[in-house]
C-alpha cells in the first residue's frame, strides 16, 4: 500500500475508527470486562489523549487495536477497528503482521523491559526496517543510524552495537521510539510512554514524540493518567472509567466545560499552582468498581455526588450534548447548567 | 569477550590444584597397603619394603605429594595396582567409548528436550503439553536401571530389533538403547526447564514489543524468546555434559558398555586406587572444563554477564 503523506484536509480524514470495542478477560474469578463498549475516532495528524486511572482500560484499548491481547485469557469479543476502512479484527495473521510496526506502531510504558536484553539495539532497530521494507543489511544499517539520530542519540554508529542495559531509561525510550517510527507509521500509539521515567526526561520524550508527529504528519494516541500531559499535547481527549468512555471531546472542552462528574472529579484532584488559595486536594471518594462485578446502572454512581434515582436504573449512553462533546451521564445538562465546578 | 574467557581460564587453576590435594589426601589415608595389593599374599617383608621404597610411599606425606604432582604435571596418572598397565592407557582405551555414548545422549537431550519444552510452552495446556508433562514426570520418576532393563526386554528380547548390550562393531544400533536410557532423566529435566523458562520469557514486555513490530510468531519465539529462554537450559545441559562425560556408571554397567564409568566401578570393587583416582581426576577436569564452556556460552547468550564493556561486539 502506498502511504499518502500529503497533508489532507486533516480534520475530516479519519485514519482510525473504533466502534463498540469489547475486550474481556476470562479469569478464574470471572469475566473481567476490561474494555466494554469503547468507540472513538482518530483523525490524520491528530493527537488523541486517552485518560483514566489504572485499570480503566486505556492500555487494553491500545493493545486491542494491534490485537496484542494475550489470548487466552483475553478476547476481543465484539466491535470493529477500522484502519483506513479496513477492519483490523478481520485480518488474518499475515495481513496483521503487515500492519503492526509498519502502519500502526506502539511505544510501551516501561523502556527498561520493552527491549530484548540479549540483542543489540542496532539489531532490534534494523529488524523493524528489514521485515517491512525488505532492505538489505547495509541499507538497514544506514537507516538505523538515521533513526537513532532522529531520536537524538549521539554517536549513533557506535551505539548500534550497544545492548539495552548500557542505556539509561530515557535513552531506551528513545530507542523504542526509533523502532516505532522506523517505517513512518500512520498511527503511533504511546502507552504511558513517560510513566517510568524521571520528570525531566518525561518532557524530553514527549517533546520528541510531538516533534516527530509534526514532521511525519502521523496521528498519535497518547495514553496517560497525567492530565498536564494531555493539556499540553492532545487535541482531543477521551476519559475512560471502568472500561467505558465517559467523556470525549476537545481538550478545551474537557478542561473548561467538563460535564461528566468523573472528569470534574479528576480536575478537582489536580494540584494547581495558579490558584492562590488551593485548600486541600479534593480526591474522588471511594474506589473504582470491580470489573468482574460492575454495579447496575451507572458505573460511577457510587462515587458520584450528582447521583440520583435514574442513575440506578441504566448506564447512560455516550450522548452528544454539544457539537463534538460526548458525555455518558444522565444529568450532564444539569451539571453544565449549574456549572458545579469547585476549581 | 576474550578477556572474559582468559579470566575464567585463570580461575580454573586453583580449582585443579584444590582437587589434586583432596584426591591425594584420599589416596594417602586409604588404610590399604598398595605394596600388598600388588605383590599379593606370600610376599616377603623385604620384598614389600623394597616395593614401598621404590614407590616412595615410605616417605613423608609432602614428599609424596610433590612426587604425585610432578608426575601429574607430566600427564602421568600412575600405574594400576591390578593390571600391569598405566592408568593413562586404561583410561585412553575406555574413554572414547564413554564420550561417544555421552555425546549421543546429549544429542537426544538437546533435540528432544528443547523441542518438547518449546512446544509445551507455546501450546500451553494443549494435548502436546499434557503429553510432555506426563512423559517427563514418568521419565524423572522411573529409576534408570529399571528403565534400561525394560528397554532391553522390550526391544532386545521380545521384539529382537536392537542389540541388548555391548558395543558390538560400534554401529548405530548399539547406541540406541544405552543413549536413550542415559538421556532419559536429563531430557525430561531439560524439557521441563525449557518449558518453564520459555513461559516466563514469553510473558515479558519485549515479547509484546516483538509482536508489535510485526514479527511472525515463529520469529518471535525462535529469535527473541529462545535466546533468553536458553540461558538456564544451557547451564543444565552443560553441567549434564560434564557429568555424562565422566562416564555413566549405571547405564554402562547395565548395557556392559566398555566405558570409563564401568572401569571406575570395577576399580572401586578391586580397590585399585590409582585407577579410581586417575579416573576421578579426569572426570573432575572434564566437569570443570564443561563449566568453563557453559560460562562462555552464557556470556555469549547474555551480554549483561560479560564483564567489560569494551569487549562487546555486535
Amino acid at each position: 500500500m502506498i502511504k499518502t503523506k500529503v497533508i489532507q484536509d486533516s480534520y475530516n480524514n479519519k485514519v482510525l475508527e473504533v466502534k463498540d470495542l469489547k475486550t474481556y478477560f476470562y479469569t478464574d474469578a470471572g469475566v473481567v470486562k476490561a474494555v466494554d463498549g469503547v468507540s472513538f475516532d482518530l483523525k490524520k495528524g491528530e493527537t488523541l489523549g486517552i485518560v483514566g486511572e489504572t485499570g480503566s482500560g486505556k492500555s487494553v484499548t491500545a493493545l486491542s487495536i494491534l490485537r496484542l491481547i494475550p489470548e487466552p485469557p483475553g478476547k476481543i469479543i465484539s466491535g470493529s477497528i477500522l484502519f483506513n476502512g479496513n477492519d483490523m479484527l478481520k485480518l488474518d495473521r499475515k495481513e496483521l503482521q503487515n500492519y503492526r510496526g509498519n502502519r500502526i506502531s506502539m511505544i510501551f510504558q516501561d523502556p527498561m523491559t520493552s527491549l530484548n536484553p540479549v540483542y543489540t539495539i542496532g539489531n532490534q532497530i534494523m529488524e523493524s526496517v528489514i521485515i517491512h521494507r525488505k532492505l538489505k543489511k547495509e541499507a538497514a544499517l544506514k537507516e538505523a543510524v538515521r533513526l537513532l539520530e532522529t531520536v537524538g542519540i549521539s554517536e549513533a554508529i557506535k551505539r548500534l552495537s550497544s545492548y539495552p542495559h548500557e542505556f539509561s531509561g530515557g535513552m531506551r525510550q528513545r530507542v523504542m521510539i526509533a523502532m516505532a517510527i522506523a517505517n513512518s507509521p500512520d498511527i503511533l500509539i504511546a502507552d504511558e510512554p513517560t510513566t517510568a521515567l524521571d520528570v525531566t526526561i518525561q518532557a524530553q520524550i514527549l517533546e520528541l514524540v510531538n516533534e516527530i508527529k509534526h514532521k511525519t504528519n502521523s496521528s498519535i494516541i497518547l495514553i496517560t493518567h497525567d492530565l498536564g500531559v494531555v493539556a499540553k499535547y492532545a487535541d482531543r481527549v477521551m476519559v475512560m472509567y471502568a472500561g467505558k468512555p465517559v467523556e470525549f471531546s476537545t481538550v478545551d472542552n474537557i478542561f473548561y466545560k467538563a460535564m461528566h462528574p468523573y472528569t470534574l472529579g479528576l480536575m478537582n484532584s489536580i494540584t494547581r499552582l495558579d490558584k492562590k488559595k488551593m485548600g486541600k486536594l479534593n480526591p474522588i471518594k471511594g474506589s473504582p468498581p470491580s470489573l468482574i462485578d460492575l454495579p447496575e446502572g451507572c458505573i460511577f454512581r457510587n462515587r458520584c455526588r450528582f447521583s440520583s434515582d435514574i442513575c440506578k436504573k441504566s448506564f447512560p449512553p455516550l450522548r452528544e450534548i454539544e457539537s463534538g462533546h460526548f458525555v455518558a451521564c444522565h444529568r450532564a445538562e444539569e451539571i453544565l447548567k449549574k456549572d458545579q465546578r469547585a476549581i | 569477550m576474550l578477556f572474559y574467557i582468559f579470566r575464567r581460564i585463570l580461575q580454573v587453576i586453583p580449582v585443579i590444584i584444590g582437587v589434586t590435594i583432596i584426591l591425594f589426601i584420599i589416596l594417602y589415608i586409604i588404610p590399604e597397603d598398595p605394596a600388598r595389593l600388588i605383590l599379593q599374599k606370600g610376599a616377603t617383608e623385604q620384598a614389600l619394603a623394597n616395593l614401598r621404597a621404590k614407590m616412595g610411599i615410605d616417605k613423608p606425606v609432602y614428599v609424596q605429594y610433590w612426587r604425585y604432582i610432578t608426575q601429574l604435571a607430566r600427564g602421568d596418572l600412575g600405574d594400576s595396582y591390578r593390571y600391569r598397565r598405566s592408568v593413562n592407557s586404561i583410561l585412553a582405551d575406555h574413554y572414547p567409548n564413554s564420550v561417544k555414548l555421552a555425546l549421543s545422549a546429549i544429542g537426544i537431550e538437546i533435540v528432544i528436550g528443547i523441542l518438547a519444552g518449546i512446544i509445551s510452552a507455546v501450546k500451553k495446556y494443549s494435548f502436546w503439553d499434557m503429553l510432555v508433562t506426563i512423559s517427563t514426570t514418568l521419565a524423572v520418576c522411573v529409576p534408570v536401571f529399571w528403565f534400561g532393563m525394560i528397554m532391553q526386554v522390550i526391544f532386545g528380547l521380545k521384539l529382537g530389533i536392537l542389540p541388548m548390550s555391548g558395543m558390538g562393531d560400534g554401529s548405530i544400533q548399539y547406541y540406541i538403547l544405552p543413549s536413550i536410557t542415559l538421556a532419559s532423566v536429563s531430557t525430561a529435566y531439560v524439557a521441563r526447564m525449557m518449558r518453564s523458562s520459555m513461559l516466563e520469557v514469553i510473558s515479558n514486555d519485549y515479547i509484546t514489543t516483538a509482536y508489535a513490530k510485526g514479527l511472525s510468531p515463529s520469529r518471535v519465539i525462535g529469535k527473541h524468546a529462545l535466546k533468553n529462554a536458553m540461558i538456564p537450559v544451557v547451564t543444565l545441559i552443560g553441567l549434564d555434559l560434564g557429568a555424562l562425560m565422566g562416564g555413566a556408571i549405571l547405564t554402562e554397567t547395565i548395557f556392559s558398555w566398555p566405558g570409563v564409568g564401568r572401569v571406575i566401578y570395577l576399580a572401586i570393587l578391586q580397590r585399585d586406587a590409582p585407577v579410581v583416582i586417575g579416573g576421578t581426576l579426569i572426570l573432575v577436569l572434564i566437569f570443570v572444563f564443561m563449566n568453563l564452556v557453559v560460562d562462555i556460552l552464557y556470556a555469549w547468550l547474555d551480554p549483561r554477564i560479560r564483564y567489560q564493556k569494551k569487549e562487546i561486539n555486535v
